[in-house]
């Protein structure tokens, strides 16, 4: 091979370039960050299941906002039998998740994503 | 094993209907209702509004402050990017089919209350190429700020100027929110929506409340009863453009005779 030195040089370069990223949130302990989303501890019971709720609450939401605006339906009910107002202000962040910067924004920014519900909907922060 | 072309075809025959099995299973073995709108929430009302031009008081604008202090519509301080829930217009704007030369002094000026009208047959709904505006069983022009992509069909069909465009966010243009109304965002329609979150706890539209000149009666046209009902019935009133076919569902009543 000619030039060897270099290439390989040039390749190794490029690599701890290329992992620069790894590297920087390893070292600066980031990667063992774990979102944290803080509930109100004197509530204890969500609409669902906790592990219903961590997969499955933005098609909960979507729903809720349908019957809700489409069919004026307002109230929803739950699988253990009660009846809920179909509000995430109202119901859900009224009392059991009173921040979204401690509860919604934990995991959403964590992943990357900006669900566009506060662009209308007041969180009251 | 040796399968021959009449064969072959048998097997691929049973193989195809086998792939229907499933679907046609989960069809007859369903145990859930079609989803529909149950006779409770369906409503049985046909809602209207009579504005009363007597007693409504020049200057006064209680009903205009509780229905955008209410429903956060925002401010931007210039007549280009108003946004209008409802507001007032010069009575010869409002009806210039009624109005001549000779109209009396006092009503030409005169302002008059606006409003979307809620039309029976209503255009704007017509032309929004996603549902974003539809009629609902109680009459109600509705909203779905969710779904609009901002095309503004709607604001070129209205022929009342009911709809408004938000041409920038309209968060820092609203003097105080009321967190229990969204606000809207840049890019999104928005209208009167006869108060249907307020309806829906069982509360007159804001305006109508806020009213302190009996100005605005708010009713249910499908009940002969119904203040509005009789107002109608017992009175010369005015539509804005009926010719249009539109059929509005505000109806103006000149003076009350009713209870002169």
């Amino acid at each position: 091979m000619y030039d060897a030195g270099k290439i390989i040089t040039g390749i190794v370069i490029f690599l701890i370039l290329m992992t620069v990223p790894i590297w920087y949130v390893v070292a600066t302990g980031q990667a063992s960050y774990v979102p944290d989303p803080k509930v109100n501890p004197d509530e204890t019971q969500c609409v669902e299941s906790t592990d219903y709720m961590i997969k499955n609450h933005m098609v909960l939401l979507d729903e809720w906002k349908t019957s809700c605006v489409r069919d004026g339906i307002c109230t929803w009910v739950a699988s253990d039998g009660e009846t809920y107002n179909t509000s995430l202000a109202g119901t859900c962040l009224s009392s059991c998740h009173p921040s979204k910067a401690e509860f919604c924004d934990q995991c959403h920014s964590y992943v990357g994503i900006k669900p566009y519900c506060w662009n209308c909907h007041i969180s009251g922060e | 094993m040796e399968v021959d072309r009449r064969g072959f075809i048998k097997i691929a025959g049973l193989v195809v209907a086998g792939l229907a099995i499933p679907p046609v299973f989960n069809v007859f073995s369903s145990t859930e209702m079609p989803k529909t709108l149950d006779s409770e929430t369906l409503a049985e009302a046909k809602w209207a509004m009579v504005v009363k031009l007597e007693n409504c008081k020049d200057g006064c604008t209680d009903c205009i402050d509780a229905c955008h202090s209410i429903h956060n519509v925002p401010d931007f301080g210039n007549p280009k990017d108003e946004i209008k829930w409802i507001w007032t217009d010069p009575y010869e704007h409002v009806f210039p089919e009624q109005q001549s030369e000779f109209t009396e002094e006092s009503l030409k000026e005169k302002p008059v209350l606006v409003l979307c009208n809620h039309c029976d047959n209503a255009p704007c709904t017509r032309v929004c190429p996603v549902k974003a505006t539809w009629k609902r069983e109680d009459g109600i022009v509705m909203m779905d700020f969710h779904r609009c992509i901002g095309c503004r069909f709607c604001m070129s069909a209205c022929p009342y100027g009911s709809r408004s465009f938000n041409w920038r966010d309209p968060r820092e243009y609203i003097k105080e929110t009321n967190p229990d109304f969204p606000t809207r965002t840049k890019g999104v329609v928005e209208k009167c929506n006869f108060c249907a979150e307020r309806l829906r706890d069982g509360l007159i539209p804001a305006c109508v409340e806020a009213c302190k000149d009996n100005s605005l009666v708010f009713g249910n046209l499908e009940d002969p009863n119904s203040e509005v009902s009789k107002l109608i019935a017992a009175n010369y009133t005015l539509r804005r453009h009926s010719g249009l076919g539109t059929e509005p569902k505000v109806y103006y009543l000149r003076q009350d005779s009713t209870h002169a």
